[in-house]
């Protein structure tokens, strides 16, 4: 083994370029009485078909991780995904996370934020505050990072459709702490095609929205370098009831549509494909998601080698975020999903995930607890530092069943792939509706299994118990919709409402000869201008999607 | 033929901005295989719209659903815009994730009947056939 001169030049390059940069967490990693555990566990000959299918972590294609030494060297971030009510309840949470150890942000907007309408619009009644935290202006955004140094923490927005608007703030904001853009790490989700066909967060359609996602890879690459752009994802699809190997498909598929428009706009592909960057699901079946991750960043690698012809090592690696499976969890016995989410967390550690969000408890019945998120965290704590499973990089690859499931699950992806190119490619399968009946159908069927008791949820459809104690819930604090507005209306009533109304203007020029609109944007939003002002005038230029 | 012989007619409808339409496109579609005529409105429809499509349809029962908690909000909502309408005889149901103590609520409100996260299709089914029969009976007497 030592002899195969690729496995040589793996250890001379980039293992020993991943060891200088990032040490191992220990001198030496071994078992109780002192086995020692191997960094990386080999077959006893690299033959070819090793190398071409699964090939040493960090190296094309990627199938055992994008990273040498992996979670020998730092663990996944821990990123609890949270947000609710307003700004300074949320900027509270957040802080508590920090103080428990979890090591990156992960915001959550409310749904008027999501699709770009103030809280007093009419069409945010009731949703003010309540799946995630209200964002009309910068002075929100402002309370939402009070007394977080922008600079020490990577943040992850989970903002689409209007993801431009919110990034906008984010840099001025940190502009504001002394923060300047090319220090911010963090991701923007910015995915707009899944949302016509999972989410539903959308507002303009789908052409227009892809210019705005261009605009800020572009002005991403020249700002904000080490920034992720984007976070294409087939979480939501997943939850939408999609089968795993749908959604590498779809999220892949999205991925070809984001990077040939991005190529089409003329910008190069070696300057954005790094900041690409992947979110997925982790459901229950451990096996079929630990292929699962392992095809989608093979696929990825391959298509970003073969199909655009990719330079840098960078473009190639499919670095992605998890969260495991909302849609999975009971509220019949909530303490078993505390043991659904720690099997789906595995997978995605198995799985090589970059950073990691496992559900609490008591999400089928509401928002969760402070408690919930807690143990929610600790789930992550204990496989990172008590299950062994971080010592040793990609521990299922080599498995007969793990590498078939990994080759089928890729295979299948890739001819769905095909069949979504030969109908005109992704904008036209939304268009036609394609997408959401191959999700719509796979739902269906898995619903049809439940009911008929083919496929058992435990506490739910058998071994059922009838409950006496009812969780304590979170509640929202119902005067959250009125203070939102009242602070609204404060900071109209206090901007210089001559520049305001001058910037959007401006914002209004550009967007009618369709130049970069982020800096017309950052203009704006420093000025105070609204959320849904911004995207009122966007709506007009662009109209708006309906399903 | 007379009205009592033509399948129920059901409105599946989302209220609000809540994009989580997979229940509420299985229901659709499990009341579909058991003969119900149904019309979904798909997502992001505010309480006047459902209500104005469920008079126009001539519906026997609206089921609404919301998952990001704005059920209390809006689901009374719809009940209101229905009897502006003159639709106060048409049931409503709701589905959604919604804790038990907002369920009590929801019922003095006006709805009909809460499923929650769980509940076998066979029993929102039955509901919704009670539902409608109850509707037609009452239609009858006037």
């Amino acid at each position: 083994m030592s002899k195969d001169k690729k496995f040589s030049d793996w250890q001379k390059n980039e293992l020993a370029a991943s060891l200088k940069r990032f040490p191992e967490r220990k001198e030496e990693f071994s078992l109780h009485g002192g086995v020692e555990i191997p960094r990386l566990a080999l077959p006893e000959t690299i033959d070819d078909n090793y190398r071409d299918r699964l090939g040493f972590p960090g190296q094309y294609p990627y199938t055992r991780g994008v990273q040498p030494t992996m979670y020998r060297g730092r663990f996944w971030t821990m990123r609890q995904y949270a947000g609710f009510s307003s700004a300074a309840e949320s900027n509270k949470r957040y802080r508590y996370l920090l103080d428990q150890g979890t090591t990156g942000l992960s915001v959550a907007f409310d749904l008027p934020t999501q699709i770009g309408y103030d809280s007093d619009d009419s069409m945010s009644l009731g949703e003010v505050g309540k799946v995630g935290v209200a964002i009309d202006t910068l002075a929100d955004m402002e309370m939402l990072f009070k007394d977080i140094p922008l600079d020490k923490i990577s943040t992850s927005m989970t903002i689409n459709s209007p993801a431009i608007v919110l990034l906008a703030m984010y840099v001025v904001v940190a502009e504001k702490q002394g923060v300047t853009a090319d220090k911010l790490r963090g991701t923007i989700q910015n995915d707009v095609l899944k949302e016509y066909v999972a989410r539903g967060t959308y507002i303009f359609p789908p052409r227009p929205s892809l210019g705005l996602i261009t605009d800020i890879f572009q002005w991403c690459f020249a700002n904000m370098p080490l920034f992720n752009t984007i976070s294409i994802s087939g979480y939501h699809i997943r939850e939408a009831g999609s089968t795993a190997a749908q959604e590498v498909a779809f999220t892949l598929a999205n991925g070809i549509t984001y990077v040939q428009t991005a190529l089409d706009a003329g910008l190069e592909l070696d300057h954005f494909a790094k900041r690409l960057a992947f979110f997925f699901n982790a459901s229950s079946n451990l096996l079929e998601e630990v292929a699962k991750f392992r095809a989608a960043r093979r696929l990825w690698a391959r298509l970003m080698k073969n199909r655009f012809q990719a330079r840098k090592p960078a473009s190639m690696m499919m670095r992605f975020h998890t969260q495991t499976a909302g849609s999975s969890l009971a509220a019949q016995q909530i303490d078993n999903n505390i043991v659904r989410v720690t099997i789906q967390a595995l997978a995605a550690v198995f799985g090589g995930t970059q950073s990691l969000h496992t559900n609490s408890r008591d999400e089928a019945l509401s928002l969760p607890t402070e408690d919930s998120v807690r143990t929610a965290l600790r789930t992550q704590q204990i496989i990172a530092h008590e299950s062994g499973v971080a010592d040793t990089v990609d521990p299922f690859a080599g498995s007969y069943y793990i590498e078939q499931l990994t080759d089928s699950i890729e295979l299948a992806a890739e001819d769905l792939i095909s069949k979504i190119e030969q109908k005109g490619g992704v904008v036209s399968c939304i268009e036609d509706g394609f997408i959401q009946r191959q999700i719509e159908q796979a739902a269906y069927d898995y619903q049809k299994e439940i009911e008929a008791g083919q496929r058992v949820i435990v506490g739910v459809n058998k071994f059922q118990i009838k409950e006496e104690d009812k969780p304590e819930l979170l509640r929202m604090n119902p005067a959250v919709e009125s203070a939102q507005i009242a602070a609204l209306q404060k900071v109209r009533y206090e901007r210089n409402d001559d520049e305001a109304q001058a910037r959007l203007a401006t914002l209004k020029v550009a967007a009618e000869s369709g130049s970069n609109l982020m800096e017309p944007i950052i203009a704006a939003v420093r000025a105070y201008v609204s959320l849904g002002e911004i995207c009122t005038v966007l709506r007009k230029i662009f109209g708006e999607y309906r399903d | 033929m007379t009205k009592e012989q033509t399948p129920f007619r059901v409105l599946i409808a989302k209220p609000g901005l809540d994009g989580h339409d997979r229940g509420a496109k299985f229901i659709a579609r499990a009341l579909r295989d058991q003969g119900f005529e149904v019309i979904y409105t798909g997502i992001r429809r505010t309480a006047a719209e459902i209500a104005a499509t469920a008079i126009q349809e001539d519906v026997d029962v609206v089921g609404l659903s919301s998952l990001s908690g704005a059920h209390l909000r809006l689901f009374p909502e719809v009940v209101r815009e229905l009897a502006a309408r003159g639709g106060s005889d048409i049931p409503v149901l709701g589905g959604g994730v919604i804790p038990d103590e907002d369920i009590t609520t929801l019922l003095e409100k006006g709805l009909s009947g809460i499923f929650t996260s769980g509940t076998p299709a066979d029993a929102i089914i039955s509901s919704f056939k009670k539902a409608s029969q109850h509707h037609r009976n009452h239609d009858s007497l006037k």
